[in-house]
């Protein structure tokens, strides 16, 4: 049985616009310790599914289909069953690590809260966990920092603070969502660094959701390729980099410059990210696509399966992508 | 020989800040955002400033450009200091240096139409221009930056971000400047929308000979559009070089650290990546360490680099590094 399991996922929003249609029919699955990259731009949904999987949807948004963490439905649970799961079962990780701590609270103090919430301990046990996790993390000197303010910590340790916040009921599974986009390079290295080791140490499946296709080469096994709510492509990280199936993939692997092979021009991909109120009834990718053709802006490819561990959502073949 | 287009002698750029708990008369502490930075930028060249944040880049950007003061030092527009002008004749050096920013929705005015936003700059600095003409020139800077001049009545949200910039572009170009500073254009697009707007400014370049000072904390974006890169640390210029000389030979250390922390697209080369893992983060710029700024991360740290400030030195034909100990393996 996968840990994760999700089939056939719609989350739309109504707005005074139009309904937002951000996840069109996602299927995916993770197993335990595995480590999966969803890769996508901004409108490719890939936010959103993660926030359908917690319960963390804006009022005005609708999730509907399945989502299964060991065999259990979790989509729609209502909030006391679902709080049973987040934290203890699976944890989150925020881009902006400053607006995800509260300013008023110590650290400590905050992720003391989390355990005596979650596991009923005591307050005093709940600080010696908190600072034996922020010990993990590599947070020098963890004791004494338990009573800082998170304005005192730098952009790189607030990062490391929340994951250790979000290890500390020992989830099955961590959603990291853009880990290291607010940081700057080197200290990126380290964040990275960081979350392989948690998979080492703690055997915690994860999803890493990032629009940097360069992240991904360093960091997880597997990847998925989203674009306007659905998956376009995903298998083994390497053979997907070395050989993409879908000329979207193929289109931000040419469009990202690279420092290691000069290139004289940036193959680009023309126009614009998709309008989600307005999606065709096709590929969402098919105004942009270089290999578009008859079918493809009116009926939506299926995702099919090559090479074993492989699956593409393509009406072009695949040597038309080569 | 001609003075150079644009040249920085020892430029610093200093802000008070008030300080932490402090009462509200005591004295504020200065924080030095640029010290003694020098640098040359040649017509039709780009010149990319690299730094991670806090290092500096956009302050020195601003100095350039004029809309922070300089506290010390030298900004000469060929060979006359800009520092020093009037503000009448800073004016008219305005229509020469044009800026354009990150936040390509928030650098625009969102009750101006696109029209009236690239025009502005025209009715600035030729305010003798009949209003047939700054529109035929308004059209024609649309379109010559990839949008529809049918959309002239519309107004900034009504754009996406990718096209956002270009309407950033289309004002900053429409003076027909010779510099344009460009402080970190690309960082807030998407990847398949960074690579339309890099290519736009290669093209606009070649076509109109522009100069372009370019930031970015991307070393990738910076190393494919510069022609030379300047590394900043916390103020200060530690190397600068040619843009291949500098990512295939770098010498000091911090900018050895950055290369080898930038990502690749690849496993492969990801797997065979030597990463040394820069430790910490860049110390506060109001309490820089002594002598050498990086020391307190430099993996070859030596104990008179706390004492003295590292002289920017010349090593081979246009490499300039501020490290004495640049020749030091990094174990």
């Amino acid at each position: 049985m996968p840990l994760l399991e999700i089939t056939d996922l719609t989350v739309s929003f109504d707005t005074p616009d139009g309904v937002v249609k951000a996840v069109n029919g996602m299927t995916l699955s993770l197993d335990a310790r595995e480590s999966l990259a969803i890769v996508g731009e901004s409108g490719s949904g890939k936010t959103q599914l993660a926030f359908a999987i917690l319960g963390l949807l804006a009022k005005n948004g609708r999730a509907a289909g399945s989502v299964r963490f060991e065999g259990q439905e979790i989509l729609n649970l209502p909030e006391t069953a679902l709080n049973k799961v987040r934290a203890n079962e699976i944890a989150m990780i925020f881009q902006d690590p400053m607006t995800s701590l509260n300013p008023y609270l110590t650290v400590g103090d905050q992720m003391a809260e989390v355990l005596i919430l979650h596991k009923g301990v005591s307050k005093r046990d709940a600080l010696d966990d908190s600072a034996k996790m922020l010990d993990a993390v590599r947070i020098p000197d963890a004791r004494a920092r338990l009573s800082m303010y998170p304005h005192e910590f730098s952009g790189g340790m607030r990062q490391r603070i929340m994951a250790a916040m979000a290890l500390l009921c020992r989830p099955k599974l961590l959603i990291a969502d853009e880990p290291t986009t607010a940081l700057d390079v080197t200290v990126q290295n380290q964040i990275m660094e960081l979350m392989a080791d948690i998979q080492r140490e703690f055997g915690t499946a994860l999803i890493l959701i990032t629009h940097d296709l360069a992240i991904v080469a360093g960091s997880c096994l597997r990847t998925l390729v989203m674009y306007g709510g659905r998956v376009m492509e995903t298998g083994p990280t390497d053979a997907l980099f070395e050989a993409p199936s879908h000329p979207y993939t193929r289109g931000l692997l040419n469009a990202v410059p690279r420092l290691d092979i000069p290139q004289d021009k940036l193959l680009t991909i023309p126009g614009d990210p998709p309008d989600l109120t307005d999606l065709p009834a096709g590929c969402p990718f098919s105004p942009r696509c270089p290999v578009s053709h008859e079918p493809c802006a009116t009926v939506m490819p299926r995702l099919e399966s090559f090479d074993s561990a492989r699956l593409r959502a393509c009406h072009a073949s695949r040597e038309a992508v080569a | 020989m001609s003075a150079p287009l644009l040249e920085v002698r020892d430029l610093s750029v200093t802000f008070k800040v008030a300080q932490q708990g402090a009462w509200p008369w005591s004295a504020p502490r200065l924080l030095q955002a640029v010290k003694d930075a020098s640098l040359v930028l040649e017509p039709g060249q780009t010149l990319g400033l690299v730094g991670e944040s806090g290092s500096g880049k956009s302050s020195l950007a601003r100095a350039i450009v004029g809309t922070v003061p300089a506290s010390n030092g030298q900004v000469l527009w060929r060979g006359e200091d800009v520092v020093g002008m009037g503000a009448a004749r800073h004016r008219t050096h305005g229509r020469h240096v044009q800026m354009v920013f990150q936040d390509p929705l928030d650098a625009l005015n969102p009750r101006m139409t696109v029209g009236q936003i690239v025009a502005e700059p025209l009715r600035t600095h030729f305010p003798d221009l009949s209003k047939a003409e700054i529109r035929t020139r308004v059209g024609a800077m649309m379109e010559r930056v990839g949008l529809l001049p049918a959309l002239v009545n519309r107004y900034p949200h009504e754009f996406s971000g990718g096209q956002c910039q270009r309407i950033g572009i289309a004002r900053a170009l429409i003076t027909e400047p010779e510099l344009v500073v460009c402080d970190e254009p690309v960082s807030a697009l998407d990847v398949s929308v960074q690579a339309q707007v890099v290519n736009l400014l290669q093209d606009l370049q070649r076509d109109m000979g522009l100069a372009l000072l370019f930031i970015a904390h991307d070393l990738s974006v910076v190393r494919h559009i510069s022609h030379r890169i300047a590394v900043m640390y916390l103020g200060r210029i530690v190397e600068a070089a040619d843009a291949s000389d500098l990512i295939a030979k770098p010498r000091h250390p911090y900018t050895k650290a950055l290369i080898a922390s930038v990502p690749i697209p690849s496993p492969k080369a990801e797997r065979s990546r030597h990463r040394p893992v820069l430790k910490g983060e860049l110390p506060s710029p109001i309490a820089p360490p002594s002598g050498c700024v990086f020391r307190t991360r430099c993996p070859i740290a030596q104990p008179s680099c706390a004492e003295q400030i590292p002289a920017v030195e010349r090593i081979g034909a246009d490499h300039l590094v501020a490290c004495p100990f640049a020749d030091l393996a990094v174990t």
